[in-house]
């Protein structure tokens, strides 16, 4: 009986919600708050190569939520959008942005591949999107921790710059699905090991809150994920040029 | 402090109830319904966000020092069958609330991976694939191996219960001992990595082998050592430490909110410090529970005319009604989190809902008291045990 009345009485609140949802405003943009990009950390090694060739080398290493489902989704997944947004802003250098996107893959299975990649793709600057499937598999945070720090150093001693891309902000998946232990790690061991976080769990919430997206909403179509990526590409885009000093550069080359 | 204790059967607290330990457990319900619900404004409020403990902490101390309390006596009274045989019945108790909740949220579950689709999120929808072996899952859940999201607290307390009588029977007879097995216990665990596996994959989130310390050093306060405790608690050099380590929990803390301030933690201390782990029971957390407790037992005595306060009364229902309110508490969290997920609510949907589930449980255990006394009165209403409820809704 006391959880019939539970149940009434949330039932209840179902209305207000509505009413909230209605007065939220809708910005059209998806900026970021500077606060959520900034950092004292510097992309060296990315300002090095681009400095001394004109061009910038960044492999993506990720798993699902670094791609959109469908054939054509690699092309409105947010590295290739972040390509197009370093070429608009960087016109005059080239950018060459490879993603080695495997789906499922705990951070510790992402290790396997690593040196064929950092040898392959020779980049100055990896983001490492990671933790989704770690939490979804469960893998105790620990050995998350000693994944994640085995491989951010093998990435700075083959001489590329790292940003760490923490979880999706997920807020439907929210009640099975806790990702707050794993992007606390994340943020330690970016802390630790001077590596750039993109704070994309953070990022996306603060989307969600304004308004820019809702992402609560269930749709089968791909525009919101594409929008989704967009911004995040464009996010990333503006964080690399912030980090790596490259305003100044883009000045030179258009100069 | 362990060479104080005697050979000697350790005194039972005099008195009747402590109305402190029914008020903080209810507070620590509180704020357990209000952290699990992860979109909410509310948990800002909540003691995780100023120090290393949170209201786990609370509420498994608490837990303990209740059930020395209770079923302390009856082993004195009636001897350790009965005694034991009533602890495995609360640990069974618990078992089938468990149970109860697990099926509550399967239901919302399969509710949200039957309707909700979204592309943007086809990774975080792997999550769902427990569902297509529900043979296993379910099994899994219950032998206690999977336990989802926000469920790992009654496991552990079943476990703790589980090997209690032979843990109280040792501290009543050889407190000191007891306490020792019980740190013994703890560092072996941080030594060679003792936990219970879970499923699909790593261990328990709250190690029992580890978090059975704080239980026990309940239940050790509970069967005098609190008494013994006395003289260090009115020390005033304890005090300072308490508050001096209390401000320093609090300033660390804030440092992981605002990032700018993340310099001022030098590296050799965040090197030292970190990871601060909550399977485990950290020390940094047990000590930060400590210097809690010894700060408000100082300031706040057993006869603090506040407890008697009407202000105070919903806090001190629940804590009496602590497994009711608790498990309404998990499914409130549930149901608020789903309102919030599906219509969308912000702040102002959130506060509301934080305060609507408050209210719930305040009413809820009102109820079950009005219950527990109208059954007490009636001419046909067996007698109650002797100790019932004495220290807040048994264990």
């Amino acid at each position: 009986m006391r959880f019939i009345t539970a149940l009434i009485v949330t039932i209840a609140l179902n209305c207000l919600p509505a009413w909230a949802a209605v007065a939220e405003p809708q910005p059209d943009s998806c900026d970021v708050p500077a606060s959520l990009l900034e950092s004292e950390i510097d992309l060296s090694r990315a300002t090095a190569e681009m400095k001394e060739k004109h061009r910038l080398d960044i492999s993506v290493l990720g798993t699902g939520s670094s791609a959109i489902p469908g054939p054509d989704g690699a092309h409105f997944a947010y590295p290739a959008q972040l390509e197009d947004a370093l070429k608009r802003q960087l016109s005059g250098s080239e950018i060459k942005v490879t993603a080695h996107i495997q789906p499922k893959q705990t951070t510790a299975n992402m290790l396997g591949s690593l040196e064929k990649i950092l040898a392959d793709d020779k980049p100055s600057l990896v983001i490492w999107q990671a933790g989704t499937a770690d939490a979804i598999n469960a893998v105790e945070t620990e050995d998350f921790r000693a994944s994640l720090e085995g491989g951010v150093d093998k990435m700075q001693t083959a001489g590329a710059d790292v940003i760490l891309m923490n979880m999706q902000y997920s807020p439907r998946t929210a009640a099975m699905l806790d990702v707050s232990a794993y992007a606390d790690v994340m943020r330690h061991v970016a802390q630790q090991q001077n590596a750039l976080l993109f704070d994309r769990l953070a990022i996306m919430q603060y989307w969600n809150d304004i308004g820019t997206f809702d992402l609560y909403a269930a749709t089968k179509k791909y525009d919101m994920a594409r929008r989704v990526h967009d911004c995040i590409g464009r996010a990333l885009a503006s964080q690399i040029i912030n980090a790596a000093h490259l305003d100044a550069l883009r000045m030179q080359t258009t100069r | 402090m362990l060479a104080s204790a005697t050979a000697a059967p350790s005194p039972l607290p005099s008195g009747g109830r402590d109305l402190r330990l029914d008020l903080f457990r209810g507070v620590a319900l509180w704020l357990i319904f209000l952290d699990h619900i992860p979109q909410n404004v509310v948990n800002w409020f909540t003691i995780r966000n100023y120090g290393f403990s949170d209201a786990t902490e609370i509420f498994i101390f608490i837990s303990g020092y209740t059930a020395a309390f209770v079923y302390g006596r009856a082993m004195r009274e009636r001897g350790i069958v009965v005694a034991s045989a009533r602890v495995l019945r609360r640990a069974w108790q618990i078992y089938v609330a468990h149970i109860f909740l697990f099926t509550i949220f399967m239901a919302e579950i399969a509710y949200v991976a039957s309707t909700f689709d979204n592309p943007l999120y086809a990774e975080e929808m792997n999550i769902l694939d427990f569902l297509k072996q529900p043979d296993v899952t379910i099994f899994q859940a219950l032998i206690l191996k999977f336990k989802p999201v926000n469920m790992d607290v009654l496991p552990l307390y079943i476990m703790l219960l589980l090997f209690f009588p032979p843990m109280l029977w040792l501290l009543i007879h050889q407190p000191a001992l007891a306490l020792a097995g019980s740190a013994l216990v703890y560092v072996l665990a941080w030594n060679l990595d003792w936990n219970l596996p879970a499923y699909p994959n790593g261990a328990w989130f709250f190690n029992p082998f580890a978090w059975q310390l704080l239980f026990v050093f309940g239940a050790w306060c509970a069967l005098g050592g609190a008494q013994r405790l006395s003289a260090a608690l009115r020390s005033h050099v304890v005090l300072a430490i308490a508050i001096a380590y209390l401000v320093f929990a609090f300033f660390v803390t804030l440092t992981w909110y605002v990032e700018p301030l993340g310099r001022f933690v030098p590296g050799w201390l965040s090197s030292w410090m970190y990871p601060i782990d909550k399977t485990n029971l950290d020390v940094l957390r047990f000590a930060h529970f400590l210097a809690l407790a010894a700060v408000t037992v100082r300031f706040i005595p057993r006869d603090w005319p506040w407890l008697k306060s009407p202000y105070l009364q919903p806090a001190i229902r629940c804590g009496q009604h602590s497994l009711e309110i608790f498990c309404l508490g998990v499914f409130l969290a549930f149901a608020g989190q789903f309102i919030i997920s599906e219509w969308s609510g912000g702040p102002v949907v959130q506060t509301l809902i934080s305060l609507a589930g408050i209210l719930i449980m305040v009413a809820t255990a009102s109820l079950i008291s009005w219950y527990k006394q109208m059954e007490g009165r009636s001419p046909a209403g067996r007698t109650k045990p002797p100790d019932a409820d004495l220290a807040g809704g048994e264990a």
